[in-house]
């Protein structure tokens, strides 16, 4: 239980996704100009992540690991060169049945995210997390925490950046820093603050 | 086709960048970019990825259904970049495990997917695979540059071979070890920008809200 907390603990601050290793930063350039749609966009991905990468670990144990097809009767066989294909798949599978069961059950809910799950599909936190899953040889238990707690840090930081930018267009920018340019400046600062976590032990 | 074929490779490297003006890619950009021969590894696998996926679906692209073509062009896209990453495992080891999963994240990458859905699905298939090129090395030219500034400053090397002397090894450059952390390239990034619309005036984005002075009274 320890364990897993600190592992929360980590991904949330330390290994933020956004932060640290830059991932899904496509769109939290692109869609961290207003608070409320970063939050929903944050929201979403934790979402999509918290499922995605214990589904994805479920697959790496019981179909693509070298041994994982002992149960049907091929002990010989190693899939995990299919791994990214196949990983890549059940995201985009995931979202879309994610998408039909908001739209059929919690049309509300749906509104409020619907335009953003397409973008999940290709956004790089959530194939990276799964990614990430892979080469720490993580259990169910901590694919699942890690999941979540990625997931969590990635909404964290596109809503502070949000907040932040929504200050930041009433301030004198240079020409060629408008937009874009002061936006990454803003990130790196934001990425340096979160260093800062790097220090604390559990 | 009024763009000849030369504009085409051309133009994404500084008028049409995918990373300073189109926002594409930047993920990646950023975190493999501690040293030259990392990006430069990455560079020639995103072009390759980006060239060949654009002329394969540019080859498909009457024959794709469009409500399923999202999942048709990923499946390209994934079968050539683990091509790419069974490669890089074969020939070399020691840079792919430095790349670790950014090898797969160039399914991810949205150069690869914008340009097959922005050119490869309106072009004839040599068009797209030179647009692809041409993106492609758009993007290596910026991830160079950032990694060149991020290893000569913050080691003191290039391509691994010294050439300043750092103070650790008895020369006189004390390396900015600042450099080789995560949050400097976002930096460099940033003014690479500036400097790229200093000079193109024309990539400056609208302000949304103009400072005016008001004379006192």
């Amino acid at each position: 239980m320890e364990g897993l907390i600190s592992l929360a603990v980590k991904a949330i601050f330390v290994e933020n996704l956004a932060l640290s290793f830059f991932l899904g930063m496509c769109t939290f350039i692109a869609v961290s100009k207003k608070i409320s749609t970063a939050l929903g966009l944050g929201i979403s991905v934790m979402v999509v992540q918290a499922i995605t990468v214990p589904a994805n670990n479920l697959l790496l144990t019981y179909l693509l690991k070298p041994g994982a097809l002992a149960w049907a009767g091929f002990p010989d066989v190693d899939l995990t060169f299919l791994g990214l294909i196949s990983y890549i798949g059940v995201i985009a599978a995931m979202v879309q049945i994610l998408e039909m069961i908001l739209d059929k059950y919690f049309p509300p809910l749906y509104n409020a995210l619907g335009i953003f799950l397409p973008l999940i599909t290709v956004n790089c936190a959530i194939l990276g997390g799964s990614l990430f899953m892979v080469e720490r040889d993580y259990n169910f238990a901590e694919a699942t925490t890690y999941g979540l707690s990625s997931g969590f840090g990635w909404a964290l930081a596109i809503t502070a950046m949000a907040g932040v930018r929504e200050k930041l267009k009433y301030s004198d920018v240079p020409d060629g820093l408008q937009g874009l340019g002061i936006t990454f400046i803003t990130a790196g600062l934001m990425a340096m603050a979160f260093m800062s976590f790097s220090g604390v032990k559990l | 086709m009024s763009q000849s074929k030369k504009d085409m490779l051309i133009d994404p490297l500084v008028d049409n960048n995918p990373i300073t003006l189109q926002v594409l890619g930047i993920c990646s950009a950023l975190a493999v970019t501690s040293s030259l021969q990392v990006a430069f590894v990455m560079t020639l696998a995103v072009t390759f990825v980006t060239a060949f996926s654009s002329m394969f679906i540019s080859i498909l692209r009457n024959q794709i259904p469009g409500s399923i073509r999202i999942i048709v062009q990923m499946v390209i896209i994934a079968s050539l970049v683990i091509l790419v990453d069974q490669v890089l495992k074969a020939y070399a080891f020691e840079i792919s495990k430095t790349l670790s999963v950014f090898v797969g994240l160039i399914i991810t990458n949205c150069i690869v997917m914008g340009r097959a859905e922005a050119f490869a699905m309106k072009n004839p298939p040599v068009a797209s695979f030179i647009d692809g090129v041409g993106n492609g090395l758009g993007y290596g030219l910026i991830l160079m540059l950032v990694g060149f500034i991020r290893e000569l400053f913050g080691s003191g090397s290039l391509f691994g071979i010294t050439l300043l002397e750092t103070v650790n090894n008895g020369g006189w450059y004390v390396p900015n070890g600042m450099l080789l952390l995560p949050p400097s390239a976002f930096f460099i990034i940033g003014l690479i920008i500036w400097a790229f619309r200093t000079w193109k005036p024309n990539q400056v984005e609208e302000r949304e809200y103009k400072i005016q002075t008001v004379e006192a009274h």
